[in-house]
């Protein structure tokens, strides 16, 4: 792999350049016609986070969502950005133990809260178990969502678990694995490759259900 | 976005003092709020956090029923022992609703509040009165497919998109709110949610600061619950028409419907036909429908989803 060409070396290269944002900020902030951007600036808001077993601390405008302070402040980009609306789910991160859209909250949100992202629940050298599903079964195409997929497809699993039903379970007090219901859960994450039947496939195998 | 400043509420009373200044809203998943203020449809200038309120318990009242806390997520609504036992029809409404990962940060009270899903309303291009009173409504002869037929006017003819409000309609839920001087009180759910008339843009009872701080249900009706969602795919999309149902062994059912009312729909009238069947309740529950030419098919689908599900209960 060509390590140094590719666009994560190129962002991470470029993270030292990041500390020269806030200087830009300001500038723009005396722009003419942008009234409000003066007093904006001056408000930052200190946040604290847990991301991936690190403590990160970080001065953000109010507006940064969780995915922008992974993305462009943490430089953790795994978590990929679609629609940015809650419509795709390919910025799905882990917040105290549950999947949820990181574009649809803001990060002075969470505060003392826990975050894994995909950097977090495995490494290229010690893969998480659905990453290597995910492989295995040719689980993505592009892999813009997958990241994404992955992430919702560890909690899913923790959700059945856990007995939390979903529109797909018969008996709402009766919550077990089946393809089903692993549609239903998975229908927040879109994959514009169409790789559903082996993201499917991926997720059982991780389930243990594909060797019975 | 537009810029903001951002602060925690340390008290109900506190949160409901500070969002009745000008600019102010509460946030709660965001799931919506932040959704609209980034297409700069809403445009706060100051965010109160009431997440860390305490609102996220869900309680037994002294008169059997059940209170819900105004934080308390879609998902563990939904998947709360009571709940499924006995308002079963409230978990399957949540469970039709968005995604995992929605729900998981979706509230009770944002749930409510949610605005509607009308592309007009999205398109600050385009004429809407609810989001800019009185530029007209893009709707009434435009792309009106997904839109109400029941409690529209002239000036609107957005429906109210929520699943979960529906059930609650259909279960006679309270709203309970604690306003900017500290006064509390409860608003029946059917009084909650606003008809369009002549002022789209105001959508509920509220008062301007006031806070839901939870939501309480009467003892439970027993009978069987369904909640049948139709939509254009089987999953996480807005319903084109829902039904929520009580069916009680008596023959006395009660029906609230979603996808065609500017609110949650529910009628004294299509109650009293259930004993006559599906075809009854559905021309009661339908009488009155002003239909565009797109969204006419909305009359039928109700009427067939009824049928599917009185087939259902006689199974
Ligand atoms: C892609 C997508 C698909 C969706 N699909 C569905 C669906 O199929 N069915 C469905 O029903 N919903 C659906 N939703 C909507 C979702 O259910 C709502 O966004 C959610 O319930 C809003 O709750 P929240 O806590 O995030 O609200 P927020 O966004 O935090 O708040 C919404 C509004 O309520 C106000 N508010 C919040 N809490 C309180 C309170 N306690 N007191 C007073 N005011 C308050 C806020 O100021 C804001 O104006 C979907 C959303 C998305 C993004
Ligand atoms: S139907 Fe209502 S929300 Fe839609 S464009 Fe008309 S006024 Fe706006
Ligand atoms: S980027 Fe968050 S859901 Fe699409
Ligand atoms: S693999 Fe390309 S979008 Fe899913």
């Amino acid at each position: 792999m060509p390590e140094p060409l590719s666009r994560r070396g190129l962002l991470q290269g470029s993270a030292a350049a990041a500390v020269a944002i806030p200087v830009l900020g300001e500038a723009q902030a005396a722009a003419p016609g942008r009234p409000g951007r003066q007093k904006e600036q001056a408000r930052m808001n200190a946040v604290g986070l847990t991301v991936n077993g690190r403590e990160v601390h970080l001065q953000l405008d109010p507006r940064t969502t969780l995915l922008d302070a992974l993305r462009e402040h943490l430089h953790l980009t795994g978590t990929k950005k679609g629609c940015d609306h809650g419509q795709c789910g390919a910025c799905t991160v882990i917040v105290e133990g549950r999947r949820i859209n990181s574009c649809l909250t803001l990060a002075v949100m969470h505060e003392g809260d826990h975050v894994t992202t995909i950097e977090g629940l495995g490494t290229p050298e010690k893969l998480h178990p659905m990453q290597r599903a995910f492989i295995t079964h040719d689980g993505y195409q592009c892999g813009y969502c997958t990241p994404g997929q992955i992430c919702s497809a560890v909690a899913v699993l923790e959700e059945i678990e856990a007995g939390i039903p979903s529109h797909a379970t018969e008996d709402l007090d009766r919550v077990a694995f089946s393809d089903s219901e692993v549609r239903e859960r998975m229908s927040g994450n879109i994959c514009r490759c169409a790789a559903y039947p082996n993201i499917v496939a991926a997720i059982r195998e991780v389930a243990g259900e594909d060797k019975a | 976005m537009r810029p903001f400043t951002y602060s925690r509420a340390a008290s109900v009373e506190e949160a409901a003092k500070t969002a009745a200044t000008q600019g102010a809203r509460f946030i709660a998943g965001g799931t919506n709020l932040l959704d609209l203020m980034k297409l700069q449809i809403e445009t706060p200038t100051h965010l109160i956090d009431v997440n860390h309120l305490g609102l996220d318990r869900i309680e037994p009242t002294a008169e059997g029923g059940l209170k819900i806390g105004a934080m308390v997520r879609n998902t563990d609504l939904a998947a709360d022992k009571t709940v499924r036992r006995d308002y079963a029809v409230l978990s399957r409404a949540l469970l039709a609703g968005a995604s995992g990962q929605l729900r998981n940060k979706a509230t009770t009270g944002g749930n409510l509040l949610q605005r509607t899903r009308c592309p007009y309303f999205y398109d600050t291009r385009m004429p809407c009165n609810k989001r800019q009173p009185g530029s007209g409504c893009g709707a009434i002869k435009g792309m009106s497919r997904s839109l109400a037929i029941l409690g529209t006017s002239d000036a609107c003819i957005a429906q109210h998109p929520s699943d979960m409000a529906v059930a609650l309609r259909l279960l006679d839920a309270q709203v309970d709110a604690v306003g900017a001087d500290g006064g509390r009180r409860s608003i029946p759910i059917a009084d909650f949610h606003l008809l369009p008339g002549e002022t789209p843009h105001i959508e509920n009872a509220l008062k301007p600061g006031e806070l839901i701080t939870s939501v309480t249900l009467p003892k439970p009706l027993g009978g069987t619950h369904v909640y049948r969602k139709v939509r254009d795919r089987a999953s996480y999309a807005f319903a084109l028409v829902s039904v929520a149902a009580v069916f009680g062994k008596d023959g006395r059912s009660r029906f609230a419907f979603g996808g065609i009312g500017a609110k949650p729909w529910r009628t004294d009238a299509a109650d009293a036909a259930a004993p006559s069947g599906a075809a009854a309740v559905a021309e009661a529950a339908l009488s009155g429908a002003r239909p565009t030419a797109q969204n006419a098919f909305k009359q039928q689908l109700t009427a067939r989803t009824l049928a599917s599900l009185y087939r259902q209960k006689g199974a």
